[in-house]
């Protein structure tokens, strides 16, 4: 059953632009979104994850460059349309939402005239309709005494319901897509718990699609139905979010998995070195020199993707036929194995 | 089990901040001990105070009232610049942000060295050189980096940078204050990895603040629950976390996500109210409810606390 | 998503030999200072390169000067060339620069006129002493740097060390010190400069002494500023947990990041001071005869500007030039310091 494409990305290089050179910031980046599934991108700082959304909104700093790809929206290439169509997409179709809730908001502007906002731009209502909108998203989003607070400034308001209003303003045109870039990072972990619910209740609502950025696994175990693991430019495993979790492929994956403390281990296997500079970068797998698993043709030759399953892929040449079997760390041991228990069981919900 | 030693001691530690009529307490009335070679952990969200102890225990702020004891001495009765000096020495500081805690204009040779001028450590330049190539290895890193300036390394390279500053005037206890949160996840256990090795070679005493519970619970032997200002429960890391006695304890855990999706979709957020404690008005005090953990509450809780702590034996 | 055929040689899949992985603990690229990067991005700037390549032939030509253009040189009056308008060699074509000037209406040959001897020519034109008002105008800049000089080291002395003391002693003692420095300020410079001359005779002493006085003010409140906000950086603070003392981290961790602001200030104070000076010697109260500077040679202009324009043209012009030179220099230094390009 085909599921419905909201977002194709496609081949998609960015560059920037600097004093020291060009630095090949998203190298061949390919994936798509289907309608009203969260995708996780992951990846630590550096990445690229944040480049990705802001170039699907068109956010992109003065000194970026495309250098190819196309961002495929409802038959237009977002790449191509001209900043007054961007505009128009803005807070109406595409949605964002940033890490700092304390500087996503206009602080001389009353929250209700925030809210209200790109309702009356995009949607043409009158301010009285689009406030009394603005009333109802504000008691959606959990904001107590709506009321009255719906006259109240940022400054009033603590971090978590600053990024409530936030997500509020994103929501009420009611976007087909909804980007959010490390929204709970800079959050307390019980403010963060709370956002996330009230994220995942509204999707259900408003029936958009989330790409999420984040460096968190447990929020992506806990938000996302698909994840795609990205590093230095470029994507190197994606798949269902129990096939990363449970079945993932690629050492880094492995790292990243193996650097969380959990309930059991008494060790914590680090990823030794920092991720290549992307000036120059490396023409093979990038993770090849940290990658204690690598083999020859990893600073060789790019690894292209290999299929694990319909909808898991991984770029690593440990997968390619003829590679030698390693064994993966502890911790991914035990986790394979509880994937072919739950595939025994039958207890893998579906992914599209 | 030979009676450990106490390295430190905080008693009724108060820390107000007064701005015009407002009165802030940041810390309000807190007390525990660290013992000689163990990691205490002090967890809390913003506005708990973690990092105001942490800072007002080295008498980076002047505390309001109450008593740290260090190693048998109070520490804020030293007067001599000489006693003084020397508490420094014993007791150092990893700070947060790896952006921010080194100076930008300085070379990475002088801000490891600053401490060794201050306490004049080092006869001459070249022993100065050595020492600094030393706790450059130590960090794992090396001696080319040393006359280069803070803003060509990364995250986790600058935290150790901010660490070999901290070891070089060889400290018995160091307070890290959120040395990780800053850091991405693999570079974390990369220079988690480092402190513990340091903490065996060494035998250094730790006070690990942090607001990431499961980084915590990995690395402390003790735990302390903060929050806004009060000390809520104390006890060993197994303890506080796979049996969590006061009611904030447990939403703090029930929050905290977990890197498997099984789980995540099995859970169920515990919320806490902290008004129903703030305003009944009872006198609260720390209570061992098992040996070992303690739980801040009034005398006729106790008894509910036991029963808690009874319902995690079946 | 299709396969390829992969033709992968013999030897892929053998583990990668340690030493060829990258060592990526080294960082690759030469190490750049602070003030490297500044200089880079200062370079991009052209209006600021312009400006400062302009401010130091200025400060060259004018300085350079001294050993020919002194004292008795201005004094020397030549009544047989007074009010010749400017002749530049080359410029025969352009009427204004070839000795030409406009009388009722009609373009007169003043040196032909006046009997000047056919190779001698004025740059700027003479003034109503016969005096070359180009000399004068290369004095003139002298003077007006000397009063920049004599701004800046206070700047530097009082200002920033009155910044930071305010900045980092903070609560009571700052409140006091930032009153004093709004009484001083508040009082008008002028008012200032004419209570001195109740003691002194106008000259440069009075107008160093006003600016001693008072044009430290705004370094002062801008170190000030920048102190309480670096005061409570991290490395600060850990200077304070390593056992620094107060002093020395003012100097070795204050100063050092107060640098932007500083030079950046100075070059603000500068133009400020310039045209303190000019203004004062226009309106009469400041340098004196036999000494000129651009506010006198504005002023004698300004007598006969109805027939005689380019005298007060001309340094009004340099006036202008070295003081839009700085101020363009100062927006260009501030944007190289940037600490938003820093990490």
């Amino acid at each position: 059953m085909p599921e419905e494409r909201v977002l194709d990305v496609k081949n998609l290089k960015i560059d920037f632009h600097t004093y020291a050179g060009e630095v090949k910031a998203i190298r061949n980046v390919s994936f798509h979104l289907n309608k009203g599934e969260t995708l996780a991108i992951v990846g630590e700082s550096g990445s690229g994850k944040s480049v990705t959304t802001r170039s699907i909104i068109g956010l992109l700093a003065r000194n970026a460059k495309i250098e190819g790809g196309e961002i495929d929206f409802h038959g237009k290439n977002l790449l191509d349309l001209p900043e007054k169509e961007m505009q128009k997409i803005r807070g109406n179709e595409i949605s964002m939402i940033f890490q700092d809730p304390m500087t996503s908001l206009d602080p001389t502007m009353k929250i209700g005239q925030q809210i209200a906002e790109p309702l009356i731009k995009h949607k043409g209502v009158s301010k009285k309709e689009a406030w009394a909108k603005a009333l109802d998203m504000i008691k959606a989003v959990g904001i107590p005494h709506a009321e009255e607070r719906i006259n109240q400034y940022p400054h009033q308001f603590s971090g978590g319901m600053r990024q409530r209003i936030v997500i509020a303003i994103a929501l009420i045109c009611e976007p087909e897509i909804l980007l959010a870039d490390e929204p709970t990072t800079a959050l307390d972990v019980t403010v963060q718990a709370e956002i996330l619910d009230l994220m995942k209740d509204l999707q259900k609502r408003v029936k958009t699609s989330i790409i999420f950025i984040t460096h968190d696994l447990g929020v992506v175990a806990g938000m996302a139905d698909r994840v795609a693991v990205m590093y230095a430019g470029e994507f190197l495993e994606f798949g269902g979010v129990d096939e990363i979790f449970y079945d993932p492929q690629h050492p880094y994956t492995w790292g990243l998995i193996n650097s969380m403390p959990t309930l059991e281990s008494d060790t914590l296997e680090s990823i030794p070195g920092t991720p290549p500079n992307l000036l120059d970068p490396p023409k093979g797998d990038p993770f090849a020199p940290r990658n204690k698993y690598a083999m020859k043709i990893d600073v060789e030759k790019k690894p292209p993707f290999f299929k694990v399953s319909d909808t898991h892929y991984a770029a690593t040449w440990l997968l390619a036929p003829g590679a030698p079997k390693v064994k993966p760390p502890v911790e991914i041991q035990r986790r394979w194995k509880k994937y072919d228990l739950m595939k025994q069981e039958n207890k893998l919900p579906g992914v599209k | 089990m030979p009676e450990k030693k106490k390295i430190l001691e905080v008693k009724h530690l108060k820390q107000y901040f007064k701005n015009g009529r407002n009165v802030t307490k940041a810390v309000d009335d807190v007390s525990f001990d660290i013992y000689e070679g163990e990691t205490f952990g002090l967890v809390g969200e913003s506005g708990s105070g973690k990092t105001t102890t942490g800072r007002s225990i080295l008498q980076l702020y002047k505390p309001t009232s109450g008593e740290v004891i260090f190693e048998g001495k109070n520490v804020e009765n030293l007067k001599s610049r000489a006693d003084k000096l020397a508490f420094t020495r014993d007791a150092q500081m990893i700070f947060q942000d790896p952006y921010a805690s080194l100076n930008p204009r300085m070379t990475v040779e002088d801000i490891i060295a600053e401490g060794l001028d201050i306490h004049h450590l080092v006869k001459n330049k070249e022993e100065r050189s050595k020492r600094v190539e030393e706790l450059l290895e130590t960090v794992g890193l090396n001696e080319s980096h040393a006359s280069r300036f803070p803003h060509e390394f990364s995250g986790g390279q600058r935290q150790r940078i901010g660490i070999a500053r901290a070891l070089a005037v060889e400290p018995k206890f160091i307070v890290a204050d959120e040395p990780i949160s800053a850091l991405d996840v693999s570079i974390q256990a990369q220079v988690v990895n480092l402190m513990i090795e340091l903490q065996k070679k060494r035998g250094l005493t730790y006070l690990f603040i942090a607001h990431d519970l499961s980084m915590v619970k990995f690395i402390s032997d003790r735990i302390g629950v903060m929050h806004y200002g009060k000390l809520l429960e104390v006890g060993p890391a197994d303890d506080v976390y796979d049996r969590p006695l006061h009611d904030y304890t447990k939403s703090l855990i029930s929050a905290v996500p977990i890197p498997d999706p099984e789980i995540e979709r099995s859970r169920t957020r515990t919320p806490y109210d902290a008004q129903k404690e703030e305003m009944d008005g009872k006198e609260r005090s720390m209570h061992e409810i098992r040996p070992g953990h303690f739980v801040r509450c009034s005398d006729d809780e106790v008894k509910h606390y036991e029963q808690v702590a009874a319902s995690y034996e079946d | 998503m299709a396969e390829e055929k992969l033709t992968l040689p013999a030897d892929a899949f053998e583990p990668l030999p340690k030493d060829e992985a990258q060592d990526n603990e080294n960082i690759a690229g030469p190490s750049l200072s602070f003030a490297q990067n500044v200089w880079i991005r200062f370079k991009q700037r052209k209006a600021a390169v312009i400006s400062a390549i302009i401010v130091i032939i200025m400060i060259v030509v004018s300085f350079g000067s001294t050993p020919f253009i002194n004292k008795s040189t201005l004094v020397k009056s030549h009544p047989q060339y007074t009010n010749l308008p400017a002749k530049v060699p080359g410029m025969s074509a352009v009427n204004g620069l070839n000795g030409k000037i406009k009388q009722n209406g009609k373009w007169v040959d003043a040196y032909a006129e006046n009997n000047v001897p056919k190779d001698k020519y004025f740059i700027a034109g003479t003034d109503y002493l016969g005096r070359s008002l180009g000399q004068r105008i290369i004095y003139g800049t002298k003077i007006s740097l000397i009063v920049a000089l004599v701004a800046t080291f206070f700047d530097l002395t009082i200002g920033v060390a009155y910044g930071i003391v305010s900045g980092w002693k903070g609560g009571g003692v700052d409140n006091v010190m930032q009153r004093i420095i709004e009484i001083i300020s508040s009082v008008p410079n002028l008012i200032i400069v004419v209570l001195m001359l109740v003691v002194l005779k106008p000259g440069i002493t009075s107008i160093i002494l006003a600016i001693a006085i008072s044009s430290w003010t705004t370094m002062a409140r801008q170190v000030r500023a920048e102190t309480l906000s670096l005061k409570n950086e991290e490395y600060v603070l850990a200077a304070r947990s390593l056992g620094e003392s107060s002093w020395k981290i003012a100097w070795k961790h204050l100063v050092p990041n107060l640098s932007s602001i500083i030079i950046i200030q100075t070059m603000y104070t500068i133009p400020t001071a310039i045209f303190f000076e000019a203004f004062l010697s226009f309106i009469g109260i400041g340098i004196s005869a036999p000494e000129t500077s651009l506010g006198v040679l504005l002023n004698e202009g300004q007598k006969n500007f109805q027939f005689l324009p380019y005298q007060m043209w001309y340094p009004a012009i340099v006036l202008c030039i070295l003081m839009i030179a700085f101020n363009l220099l100062g927006d260009g230094l501030r944007d190289a310091f940037d600490p938003r390009g820093q990490r």
